[in-house]
Formats: structure tokens, C-alpha cells, sequence
């Protein structure tokens, strides 16, 4: 099969596709269609390139050598963090925290905000949306503390019912957490709104960014929001590296998590004292090559545009979901207003793991499954969907591809 | 569509959309099958009248290759021993997983259409669900199992 190419405001695909190497390979003796972003996005060569020329000519541990290798390692590993900051528009690099990823960035807020100041009998208020990433760091933390999570429902078109969202506050909610964007059905909360509401009731505000990150510009100072945490793997970044915004304030009155090394300025025996913001939170040596991966693919991506990059996935949303609902028994999951680039569906008479196989005979990767959220599926009366997710490298034809995919799934079981 | 065939074979197809044994059994011994990653989710009933699989049902839900599985076994080991039981799922997961040493092809009758799951290795969980459910059953080994 080939794929015609077309270009969408902003976004010469054709151009963008020729940077990610991935994408010109075949899989099953079929053009590799990949669909499934939301998982985890490919990289483009400029990332790839940037891991090999840190690990042949730049590798040394950070913050501690005198030497020249350690000063060019730690200036690509801070001058990261830089990069990081700016993308989030964070007021300094004191509150941005280099972690494995979102799930790492909510426990860390968990474990030591949440411990530090959660109490019997305290609520902490999640959404019907999350990921089981932002559900059971803090059950986890309600076990240890007494304390009740209490879930804002959604409606029928996947939007968290904001009105209910803010009846549940009061002042006993102590944390109130939420995605910027659902992976399992791409809805786009109200970011700002939820967070002033929160903020109203006397709550401190994490937002699961995993989703936002790539499909949205981000503003952590126009959001309003306490932490915001990312994974770089979903943003054409390195798996296993990512980042947590934290308000200084907070970040200065937190406890460490993690102990040992680059977290303290001195130790002994008796008394350590901790480093300053941000390597008190920033234990033992850090991932320097993928941090530095990363902050390539947030230039690669600010180069595109955050805005371009929207605009080009919404028209292929719109465009795929209108042809999704030509095919007979198919049914979307999820139909909010503002959406990501994320569609859930569901085929009459086929299951999400059966369309997944036969799809993946002609090339196309989708993801089937509950997509970590098990309640979400709960709430939608399926144990499973099928998932497509577009990324800025994602075309119409493939699109179309899913299409006569599916039609192929239809024929199998007819 | 050759391989695609192979694996959604007409038995298969058959049992997933007209399930057989798909019912609960008052008062039987009821066992939980998961994939925990696929969401998969089955119970098995079974009832003994000595070491004779005297009846043998199940409920829930989860892909065709899982649910056409779970359908042909209650079909095939209802009236069996434990020890054919046993024997049975043996030889079925030698036949899904490639390893067809010993597999005597009159004897597996309805489960050889489940051949075709070799070539999609990912899949394997999903045929053996329902087996592993019956055989912690019958071992009496807790009241969930999983494949992953």
C-alpha cells in the first residue's frame, strides 16, 4: 500500500514523516500505519541522533566532576531542564523535577505533599477519566491516611460533569487530581476552570499531563495548577524520562522522597542537610541521556508548533471519526466537545482483541484493551475498546487505512 | 487472510457468537479466570460426582479466540475424568503453542481448530484461559487464576 501524503495547516507531513525513521519500515509485509500514539509516540532522528552523539561524545556523571566530559554533561543536562521549563512556561528552573515519567511525577506529589499534609478523614478528588496512574497513587495514600477519594462522574460523552466536579469539593478536600486530556477517550478537561475551583475550596491541584503534553501548548502559570506531570516518550521523547512541574513554594516545604546522592549538600552521621530546588528531589545519578533526548524532542516539537501540531490532529480526528461512523455497528466511545486525537470504539459482534489482531495482519497498529482505565470502561458498560490515537506524523490515508482495516474485521466475522 | 483464516476458524467463529455451556450452575464450585492486561474475564463452574467432570459451565466475557475456547473445552471434557481432563489441556496447549509432539489429531476433534493460535504468540493467553481456570478447579488451588 502506499500512502498518499497531504498536507493540513501548518504541517508538511510529508516532511515531518521523513524525520521518523520508523515510519518507512514494513511490519507483516505491510506499510507500518501507526495508530497507536496515545501508548507511547516514535522518534524522530534528530532524538535518536542526540542519544548517540551524548553517549559518543559527551557521557560523564552531572554535578560532580571537575573535569571537562562532566562540564559538557552537565550543561546539556541543565541547559534540558531549561528547555523543559520553558515548554511548560514554569517561572524557574527550581520547579521543574526530572523523573521516569507522569506515573513517577504522582506518586513523588503523593508520597511526600500527600504525606506530609493528608489527614483522617481529608478527601482527595479524582475524575471518572483517570488513568489508573492518577487512581491509585492515591487510594494508596487515602489506605495509609484515613483519608476518602471521592470521583467526579462523567456524562454520556465522556466530559467530567463540572458542576457535580465542584460539589464534591468542600474543606476537607485537601488534593484534587485530574488529566489534561484522557488517554482512553481524548477528552480535554477544563483544565483551568477545574483548577480554580479547587483552588476555591482550599485544595492543591496535580494535573496528569501525559496526554496534554503532545497534543496542547502547555502554561502551567495560565493553568494555575500546583504540579503538572509529563512523560517524555508520549511527546517523540525517550521512554523512562519525564518531568514534574511543582509551584516552588510547595516544592521548598516538601520532604524528600527518594535519599542518596545529588539530593544533599552535606552528610553525616549525625545530620545531612538536603540540597536546594529541584536535586532534593533528584536522588542518585539521573537519566542524563534521555533527559537531554527529551528536551530535543519538546525543540522538535516547539519547532513544528504546538499549534500546528493541534490543528493538523484535529482535522485528522474529524476526518477519521467522520469515516469511523460510516462503517456499520461501529460505535465511538467518547464524544466530547474538545477532544485530543484519540478515538475509542467499539465494533457490534467483534471484540476490541480480535479487531486488534486482524488489523495488526494489515500493518495498522491500534491499541485494544482498557487502556488503564478500567473504571472509565466501567462507567461505558465495555470490558474493552479499540483505541486509535493520531500523531503529528499521521495522515488521512491512514485514516483510511483504518477504515478498510476495519471492514476487513467485519468480513472475518461475518 | 490466509493466517487470519487459520485462526478464526469456522468452529471458532461459531462458538464465540453461539456459545455453548455459557450458563451459571447453582450451587456448583465456581473459579475466576483474568488477563489482567486484556481485561478478560471468565468464571468456570464445575461440578464433580467423584473424579467424573459431571458438568461443567461458564460466564463472562473477552475475545472470540478466548470465548470459542472456554465454549469447546466445557463441550469436551463434560462426562471426562480428571485425569483426561488433565491429559486434554496437555495436548491443547501443545497444539496452541507449536508443539505438536504427541498431539493425536482423531482425539483433539473440535479443539484442533484452535491450531492456528501458534502463529500468533500473543494470542496463546487467550485460548488457555478457560484451560487454566478448569485446572486450578480441579486442583482446588484458590478460586482465581491468571494468565499473565
Amino acid at each position: 500500500m502506499t500512502l498518499a501524503i497531504s498536507q493540513t495547516a501548518g504541517i508538511d507531513v510529508n516532511r515531518v514523516r521523513r524525520d521518523f525513521p520508523i515510519l518507512h519500515n514494513t511490519v507483516r509485509g505491510r506499510q507500518l500505519v501507526y495508530l497507536d500514539n496515545a501508548a507511547t509516540t516514535q522518534k524522530p532522528q534528530q532524538v535518536i541522533d542526540r542519544l548517540v552523539r551524548y553517549y559518543r561524545e559527551e557521557n560523564s556523571n552531572v554535578h560532580r566532576g571537575v573535569h571537562y566530559l562532566s562540564e559538557v554533561a552537565t550543561a546539556a543536562y541543565e541547559g534540558s531542564r531549561t528547555v523543559i521549563q520553558r515548554f511548560l512556561n514554569a517561572r524557574s528552573e527550581k520547579e521543574i523535577v526530572i523523573t521516569r515519567g507522569t506515573t513517577e511525577g504522582i506518586n513523588l506529589v503523593a508520597q511526600t505533599w500527600g504525606r506530609t499534609n493528608v489527614r483522617e478523614g481529608d478527601e482527595i478528588v479524582i475524575t471518572a477519566l483517570e488513568h489508573h496512574s492518577n487512581i491509585v497513587p492515591w487510594q494508596m495514600l487515602c489506605a495509609e491516611k484515613g483519608a476518602t477519594l471521592r470521583v467526579a462522574p462523567v456524562n454520556d460523552e465522556g466530559e467530567v460533569i463540572v458542576e457535580e466536579f465542584a460539589k464534591l469539593l468542600n474543606d476537607r478536600t485537601k488534593i484534587v487530581a485530574f488529566g489534561h486530556a484522557s488517554n482512553a477517550l481524548g477528552t480535554i478537561n477544563p483544565v483551568r476552570q477545574m483548577t480554580q475551583l479547587a483552588h476555591d475550596a482550599g485544595a492543591i491541584v496535580i494535573i496528569d499531563g501525559a496526554q496534554g503534553v503532545p497534543h496542547l501548548p502547555i502554561d502551567v502559570q495560565e493553568i494555575g495548577c500546583d504540579f503538572y506531570a509529563f512523560s517524555g516518550h508520549k511527546v517523540y521523547g525517550p521512554t523512562g524520562i519525564g518531568a514534574l512541574y511543582g509551584r516552588e513554594s510547595l516544592l521548598e516545604a516538601m520532604p524528600p522522597w527518594m535519599g542518596g546522592g545529588d539530593m544533599i549538600l552535606s552528610v553525616s552521621f549525625e545530620k545531612t542537610t538536603y540540597n536546594a530546588l529541584p536535586y532534593k528531589f533528584e536522588a542518585g545519578t539521573p537519566n542524563i541521556a534521555d533527559t537531554i533526548g527529551l528536551a530535543t524532542a519538546l525543540e522538535y516539537v516547539a519547532a513544528l508548533g504546538l499549534e500546528n501540531i493541534a490543528s493538523h490532529e484535529h482535522d485528522l480526528l474529524t476526518y477519521a471519526t467522520d469515516r469511523l461512523q460510516e462503517i456499520d455497528g461501529l460505535r465511538i466511545i467518547g464524544t466530547a466537545r474538545q477532544k485530543a486525537s484519540v478515538i475509542s470504539f467499539t465494533l457490534e459482534g467483534v471484540h476490541p482483541h480480535d479487531i486488534g489482531t486482524i488489523l495488526d495482519q494489515e500493518g495498522i497498529a491500534i491499541r485494544t484493551g482498557h487502556h488503564c482505565a478500567q473504571p472509565l470502561m466501567m462507567r461505558f458498560n465495555v470490558p474493552a475498546t479499540g483505541r486509535a490515537s493520531f500523531g503529528v506524523y499521521n495522515t488521512r490515508a491512514e485514516a483510511d487505512a483504518l477504515v478498510e482495516g476495519l471492514r476487513k474485521v467485519i468480513e472475518v466475522f461475518r | 487472510m490466509s493466517d487470519l483464516r487459520e485462526l478464526y476458524q469456522q468452529v471458532i467463529l461459531d462458538h464465540n457468537k453461539n456459545p455453548r455451556n455459557f450458563r451459571e450452575i447453582p450451587g456448583a464450585s465456581k473459579t475466576e479466570g483474568y488477563n489482567p492486561l486484556c481485561g478478560d474475564h471468565y468464571s468456570i463452574f464445575l461440578q464433580l460426582d467423584g473424579d467424573t467432570i459431571k458438568d461443567v459451565s461458564f460466564t463472562g466475557n473477552g475475545c472470540a479466540i478466548s470465548k470459542a475456547s472456554a465454549s469447546v473445552m466445557s463441550a469436551t471434557v463434560k462426562g471426562k475424568s480428571r485425569d483426561e481432563a488433565a491429559r486434554l489441556f496437555d495436548v491443547f496447549h501443545r497444539l496452541v503453542t507449536g508443539d505438536p509432539s504427541g498431539v493425536d489429531a482423531v482425539e483433539l476433534e473440535r479443539l484442533a481448530a484452535f491450531s492456528g493460535v501458534s502463529e500468533f504468540p500473543a494470542r496463546v493467553k487467550c485460548a488457555t484461559l478457560a484451560w487454566h481456570t478448569l485446572n486450578a478447579a480441579l486442583k482446588g488451588e484458590g478460586t482465581s487464576v491468571t494468565t499473565e
